[in-house]
């Protein structure tokens, strides 16, 4: 941590900004030291996770998206995000503050490649979401038994190799089938995919990065919740 | 001994073989299943991929052991099989090869771990580098000629795989290719100029980028690299294209006509070592044989 600055001394917009720049520069010691002092100075767990953290990684994101940061400061970053959150997370749940929304997501069955899909996680997670992380290799049932239990929002489905990117649309029948698809938003990626993809298997949308997974949850959430039209 | 560098003295270029896993996939290998299995499972269908691979012009050839590290094998239960698959794999390329009056370099695939290597991830450097070791200790004991690092996207990785292999045999050739198919870098945040200087100091035969987002992409990078280092051996292996799905099954695009125009493209950038990746076929690498033929000719 940085000893030269005294953050009892610094005005609380200067102490959000603090943690976007901590956020960006990964620095986890730092953030859970901003985030103790904001709430110390009675900002609710929700200002400080929105005006804060989310506004942190959402900065992060765009640079993710833009191909000035890459794999290894966004998880940096998204580790920082995570020692917050920690701290955030039960106060957050005593205050009942609003829930940005909520996600299973997982690497469909046959295929074992979790980099991009835990990036994709951690983003999420970073934009104030609720995920569930079902790992690799996740069949059509494990996907809905977890969508039922914690009745999420959003269902994300990753996959890197052309043989296994079809089974996307076994779990989107399945979810016909158990009459679950009109109640979620898919979001799909993976390197081989694209939109036409997304669109034939019957998809909500098709997500080429971590940071146009965030941007698009929020916006069909948004939709959904018919905030926007 | 036919060997890279004898095969450059030769004739200037060096042709490689192209994708094992698309013409695997099309020999009944069920999707998500690991191809390594089949050396031990289905060794005439991997030689006979091979032959076919040599028959279309390759003068490199790859084993099937891309996934063959154990934190692979680990993702399906098969960890305990490293040596197994590895050897058996070897043998294969090399019973082709030598069916062949020895016309044909045997490279010993190594592919990355899967894993996100420490800070970042989890998998720390020792780790890395005792997988890689013994992956290599298998292909080197079975006779590769030169162990061929490629799609890696972490330098560190690349290091410990380096490492790896040179602790097995000190005198080993070794190539290592990235993948650059992240806004011009490697999804770690590596570019060609980057990857080419971090390299160098670890004396690789040659080095360069495979897999990615289709033959431009890779073009790209062999100028750049070229542009740092004139006198470095230079790889390109690009996929063929980038998939699409047609009625559930992958299709990519690239004709054995583009790629032929990829690999002259390559030469002329600056890369000496030209062959394919993804979604390539026998058809594919001929293209590429004739036209680079065709080209230095002239």
């Amino acid at each position: 941590m940085n000893d030269e600055i005294d953050i009892s001394q610094l005005e609380t917009a200067e102490i959000l900004e603090l943690i976007q720049d901590d956020l960006y520069d990964g620095l986890a010691d730092e953030v859970v030291v901003s985030v103790k002092e904001l709430l110390n100075r009675d900002m609710t767990p929700y200002d400080v996770l929105t005006q804060g953290l989310v506004a942190g990684m959402a900065v992060v994101g765009n640079d993710f998206r833009d191909g000035i940061l890459f794999v290894p400061e966004v998880l940096m970053a998204a580790k920082a995000m995570k020692a917050g959150m920690e701290i955030l997370r039960p106060l957050l749940v005593e205050t009942g503050a609003p829930q940005v929304g909520s996600m299973v997501i997982g690497t469909v069955k046959g295929d074992i490649h979790d980099i991009g899909k835990n990036l994709v996680a951690m983003m999420m997670e970073g934009a104030g979401f609720n995920v569930i992380n079902l790992g690799i290799n996740t069949d059509a049932d494990a996907f809905i038994d977890a969508i039922r239990e914690h009745n999420v929002d959003i269902l994300g489905m990753s996959a890197l190799l052309t043989t296994t990117m079809p089974y996307m649309q076994v779990v989107i029948d399945a979810l016909k089938d158990q009459g679950l698809r009109e109640q979620i938003i898919v979001l799909v990626g993976g390197a081989p995919l694209n939109e036409a993809f997304a669109e034939e298997i019957g998809a909500d949308a098709y997500c080429r990065d971590a940071a146009v997974a965030v941007e698009t949850a929020k916006k069909l959430i948004a939709i959904k919740r018919g905030q926007l039209t | 001994m036919t060997t890279i560098q004898s095969i450059l003295e030769k004739s200037g270029y060096v042709i490689t073989d192209g994708a094992m896993g698309t013409v695997l996939f099309s020999s009944g290998l069920d999707q998500g299943d690991p191809p390594e299995l089949w050396n031990v499972d289905y060794p005439d269908r991997v030689a006979a991929v091979h032959q076919a691979y040599y028959d279309a012009g390759a003068q490199v050839m790859l084993t099937n052991t891309f996934g063959g590290n154990r934190y692979r094998l680990m993702l399906h239960n098969a960890q305990d099989r490293v040596a197994e698959v590895n050897q058996a794999a070897a043998a294969i390329l090399r019973e082709v090869v030598s069916k062949n009056d020895n016309q044909a370099v045997v490279a010993g695939d190594i592919g990355p771990s899967g894993q996100v290597l420490t800070p970042y991830g989890e998998l720390s450097f020792q780790e890395a580098k005792e997988g890689f070791a013994q992956q290599a200790e298998a292909l080197i004991s079975a006779g590769v000629d030169v162990i061929w690092i490629e799609t890696m996207s972490d330098l560190e990785e690349v290091r410990a795989a380096v490492e790896g292999a040179r602790q097995v045999s000190a005198d080993i050739p070794v190539v290592t290719t990235m993948t650059f198919d992240t806004h011009g870098h490697t999804m770690m945040g590596v570019s060609p100029e980057q990857a080419l200087e971090t390299l160098t100091p670890l004396r690789p035969l040659a080095l360069g980028g495979n897999c990615g987002n289709g033959p431009e992409e890779i073009i790209e990078v062999i100028q750049k690299m070229h542009a740092v280092d004139p006198d470095m051996t230079l790889v390109a292996k690009a996929n063929a294209g980038i998939p699409e799905l047609v009625k559930g099954r992958p299709v990519y695009r690239a004709s054995p006509a583009t790629m032929a125009d990829y690999a002259v493209k390559s030469y002329q950038a600056g890369a000496r070592i030209i062959g394919a990746c993804c979604g390539s076929t026998p058809d594919h690498v001929k293209a590429i044989s004739q036209a680079l033929a065709a080209h230095t000719q002239r």
